[in-house]
């Protein structure tokens, strides 16, 4: 069991609302991890579906690059649609 | 009062309390975090419908009688739970076997209760079919991965069949009041279920690799009472706060 690959768990919590990150597991495949995300995160009614990825497919950025990527957005703030007023009925930008 | 009723409840919620209290000795001792809270998941499950079970059975009975009085005052000889569900946990391989055999004729049993003649009965087995159909998919396919995994998985199946094969036989003995309880529509036909469990276990051992024993000679008298020698140390465990402390609350 040592050998088992790490999976990365997203949850829906709600219809309309996004998959979010909550964890990761060990499983030795899709079915289990599955099946282990459904024991391990979603006993307090966390959840209406579940996806799961084996850790190795995720391509994540490198934090030494941090700086490269994401400070040039920091004096951007017309990119902000805070220039606009929203209605009131428009939820979760 | 109707005493097959009653006791047939004592039956169904006994099975659940003892697996479920057997389950829950291995927590945290599970062979990964994840399984260990499967393990302890269904154990809690298991609790809860010992629960419903046990409040429907108190309100029938009356008197002092409570779901807690009826978990932890009675003694070996009140239980009426199938020798399968008593057994010791004993390995991995042993453990799975045990719930999945037990899941296999949980399932069919409940879901066939969902239409008993018993308004109450129905309505627990309803609320009890979701987590039950979960149960048997879990311990199924973890009978094919451990049957169908390794030699040494596969040997410890083997070892558990040997171990647990002889109390499945009592799964489907009439007792006294089983018997009563189908002539009055409470409980549909164990020959039913019986069907439907041999076709699952001979459907989940073939994709196991793992052989079905030949028709042998089966234990029974756990429905009436009389136990095997582990049901005493079980409930010796489950049962000492209340008997050391009586009426003590969380």
């Amino acid at each position: 069991m040592n050998n088992w690959p790490l999976w990365e768990v997203f949850i829906r919590s709600k219809n309309g609302l996004n998959h979010k990150h909550v964890g990761s597991l060990h499983a030795a495949d899709a079915e289990m991890a599955m099946q282990n995300g459904r024991d391990v995160y979603t006993r307090r009614n966390e959840g209406i579906s579940i996806w799961v990825v084996e850790s190795k497919h995720i391509s994540a950025s490198d934090p030494d690059e941090g700086e490269s990527l994401f400070d040039p957005a920091n004096d951007k703030v017309y990119r902000h649609p805070t220039f606009y007023n929203l209605p009131d009925e428009l939820k979760h930008m | 009062m109707k005493d097959h009723l009653y006791n047939f409840l004592l039956h169904l919620g006994d099975n659940a309390l003892v697996l479920g209290h057997r389950l829950s000795e291995i927590c945290g001792h599970g062979p990964i975090l994840e399984q260990d809270m499967a393990m302890t998941n269904i154990a809690l499950d298991l609790v809860g419908q010992s629960r419903n079970i046990f409040q429907y059975a108190a309100r029938m009975k009356g008197g002092d009688t409570t779901e807690d009085t009826l978990a932890y005052l009675r003694d070996a000889t009140a239980f009426k739970n199938v020798l399968l569900v008593e057994q010791k946990n004993g390995d991995f391989a042993k453990t799975i076997l045990r719930q999945f055999l037990y899941d296999a004729y949980n399932y069919p049993l409940y879901k066939r209760l969902m239409n008993s003649s018993d308004k109450d009965l129905a309505a627990i087995a309803e609320k009890s079919i979701k987590e039950i159909t979960y149960h048997l998919k879990w311990s199924s396919e973890w009978v094919i991965r451990l049957g169908d995994g390794t030699e040494e998985s596969h040997n410890r199946m083997n070892n558990a069949i040997q171990d647990l094969w002889s109390y499945t036989g009592e799964l489907f003995k009439y007792s006294d009041y089983e018997i009563s309880c189908h002539e009055s529509g409470i409980l549909p036909d164990l020959n039913g279920i019986a069907e439907e469990w041999n076709a699952e276990v001979k459907n989940i051992f073939a994709e196991a690799g793992l052989e079905i024993p030949e028709k042998a000679w089966s234990h029974d008298g756990g429905k009436r009472g009389v136990h095997s020698e582990h049901l005493g140390f079980l409930l010796a465990e489950m049962q000492f706060l209340q008997r050391a402390y009586p009426g003590q609350e969380w």
